[in-house]
């Protein structure tokens, strides 16, 4: 599939600024510090810019509210709608952590749900395209939402740190799901080794003949579907910026993490804010991934 | 409406694509595209037609194939390999993924005679239902920026302006071998539904679960060439009449 600019840097801000927004609303931080204060509008910044880009890729962004009225069958629709409804607590908690220094439990607690469950829909909009099989797996929302927690965790951690205020529970959930995460993906990954299920030979129903060769192709160029969904990654880069983003996004962060409790709250929040630089530039190259690797089954009729 | 309707569709609207008798003359194509461009919506554009990088919305294209007989790496090394031609359009699925992942309602499928629509006024052009459609039915008009997909000629099947013979899909109306067809499928006496009985038509990836109404007829098994007998038979006992005098006459000499 085509690893589309606005899309990575969608899911990739969208689960950042989700997974910051529920720690928050879980009170793990004590919202009298600036630093909390502004982790709340990082937290709201990350999830508009999410959204924003997520509709620069549509062919008339004009109609987008449009896309708010299908949601009950549509997983896009679900996530506009939950995105925006989740606005509502989140803003609130917000507004009352930044004028007031104040916690507001139950509010947070429903901005956390709504994190959650938002991050949920999105997942499940590459989880359920069957013509995609390396989504097509509840190991995709799994993930997704493994990697909020550990993206918010992450960066509660930095900013609790920052604040000068003590996070062992926040750490210790970070390095839980941090490990969770990636785990989960190491075997979402391994999946893409799997048999596809659709093959040139059930794209034609000509199996029974022999095995189907691509002869020639519609048209000498490229068209939308090439375009959209032929994209292909050699294995070896494949392998290697995995490997990339499994250490800048997994295992230095966790490593960072592991000696954040040890660290003055200074150096601590130095480790911390370099884990989070170097965790989002790992999810960035763990999303290009999720889209460059996975195969769509229309190529079976391309040839690729 | 993205919800697929509820009851099965009385009728099943669709084609039957005949794998024996398409030559890949891309008729089907051109004419595919020469109705469709200009009647409703957005019209299907080119890009860069005269240029190096030419490409263009379709609705209709053709593949072809080389099946090369099982254990044989390359052409004629175990038996005669075939190209198959083979045309690809929406099969408007009875199961369509394309229709429920739909966020704003533009994508449908008509509860009566079961054609997969797009409604282009509330289209997006968010690209998702070409992602969800394993057969690559969808494409996105890159220059009016919302989805493009067979309509089965929905403005000429219902058209009573038009002869009784130009009402179906422009494509079946065009293909010079009559490789393609069109019917109701949920008809068992139609004419697609008896073909596709006695002929074995089948779906088209059956394991993506979208349950085509489109059927595809397989090629006919081919005589071998070397199983057939050569044209000047060897042995003449069998002729009569004039033959067996002629017979008589050259074997004198
Ligand atoms: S062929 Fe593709 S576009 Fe047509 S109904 Fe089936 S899934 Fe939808
Ligand atoms: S591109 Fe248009 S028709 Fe397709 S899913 Fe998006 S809004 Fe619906």
């Amino acid at each position: 599939m085509h690893p589309a600019y606005s899309i990575i840097f969608f899911t990739t801000a969208s689960g950042l600024g989700y997974g910051l927004a529920a720690v928050l609303g879980l009170g793990f931080l004590d919202p009298s510090s600036m630093w909390v204060r502004f982790a709340h509008i990082v937290a709201l910044g990350l999830i508009s810019a999410g959204l924003l880009s997520s509709t620069l890729h549509l062919g008339n962004p004009q109609r987008a509210w449009r896309a708010l009225t299908q949601w009950r069958s549509s997983w896009l629709s679900r996530e506009g709608v939950l995105s925006l409804a989740t606005f509502v607590p989140l803003c609130i908690s917000a507004w009352f952590a930044l004028f007031e220094g104040r916690h507001l439990p139950l509010v947070g607690l429903l901005g956390a749900i709504g994190c959650v469950v938002t991050v949920y829909c999105t997942s499940m909009i590459y989880a359920s395209l069957r013509a995609v099989q390396a989504w097509n797996t509840q190991l995709t929302p799994a993930c997704y939402l493994l990697y909020a927690g550990a993206s918010g965790s992450l960066l509660g951690a930095f900013f609790a740190a920052g604040a000068g205020q003590s996070a062992v529970v926040l750490t210790g959930l970070s390095l839980v799901l941090f490990t969770a995460a990636w785990a989960t993906k190491l075997v979402w990954r391994l999946r893409l080794r799997e048999k596809q299920i659709s093959t040139p030979e059930s794209a034609t129903g000509l199996g029974a003949i022999g095995t189907v060769r691509l002869f020639e192709r519609p048209h000498t160029n490229e068209n939308y579907l090439t375009r959209e969904m032929g994209y292909r990654v050699a294995r070896k880069h494949a392998d290697k910026l995995f490997a990339i983003a499994l250490i800048a996004g997994g295992l230095v962060p966790l490593a960072l993490l592991f000696l954040s409790p040890v660290l003055g709250h200074t150096q601590a929040a130095i480790a911390l804010g370099l884990a989070v630089v170097l965790h989002t530039f790992g999810m960035l190259v763990e999303r290009w991934l999720f889209f460059a690797e996975a195969r769509h089954a229309v190529m079976n009729y391309y040839g690729r | 409406m993205t919800c697929l309707p509820s009851q099965p569709t009385p009728k099943k609207l669709g084609l039957v694509i005949d794998l024996d008798v398409c030559v890949g003359c891309h008729a089907c194509v051109v004419s595919c595209k020469e109705w469709n461009t200009g009647g409703y919506g957005a019209a299907l554009s080119d890009q860069e037609p005269y240029g190096a990088e030419v490409s263009g919305t379709f609705l209709n294209r053709i593949h072809s194939f080389e099946v090369i007989p099982d254990g044989g790496e390359v052409a004629a090394e175990k038996g005669h390999a075939r190209l198959v031609h083979f045309p690809k359009s929406c099969l408007h699925c009875e199961n369509a993924p394309c229709v429920t992942v739909c966020p704003t309602g533009a994508s449908y499928k008509r509860a009566d005679d079961g054609i997969v629509l797009v409604d282009e006024d509330m289209c997006i052009g968010c690209g998702l239902c070409a992602w969800a459609c394993p057969y690559g039915a969808r494409e996105m008009d890159v220059s009016a920026g919302v989805m493009k997909k067979c309509t089965l000629c929905v403005d000429r099947i219902y058209n009573e302006t038009l002869e009784e013979e130009d009402r179906v899909p422009s494509c079946v109306r065009t293909c010079p071998t009559n490789a393609r067809h069109f019917g109701d499928l949920a008809d068992p006496t139609s004419a697609v539904s008896i073909m596709v009985a006695e002929r074995g038509g089948y779906d088209l990836m059956p394991e993506q679960q979208t349950l085509p109404v489109n059927k595809y007829l397989p090629p006919r098994p081919k005589t071998r060439l070397e199983d057939v007998a050569p044209l000047a038979a060897a042995d003449t006992a069998g002729a009569k009449g004039f033959f067996a005098w002629v017979d008589a006459v050259l074997e004198r000499f």
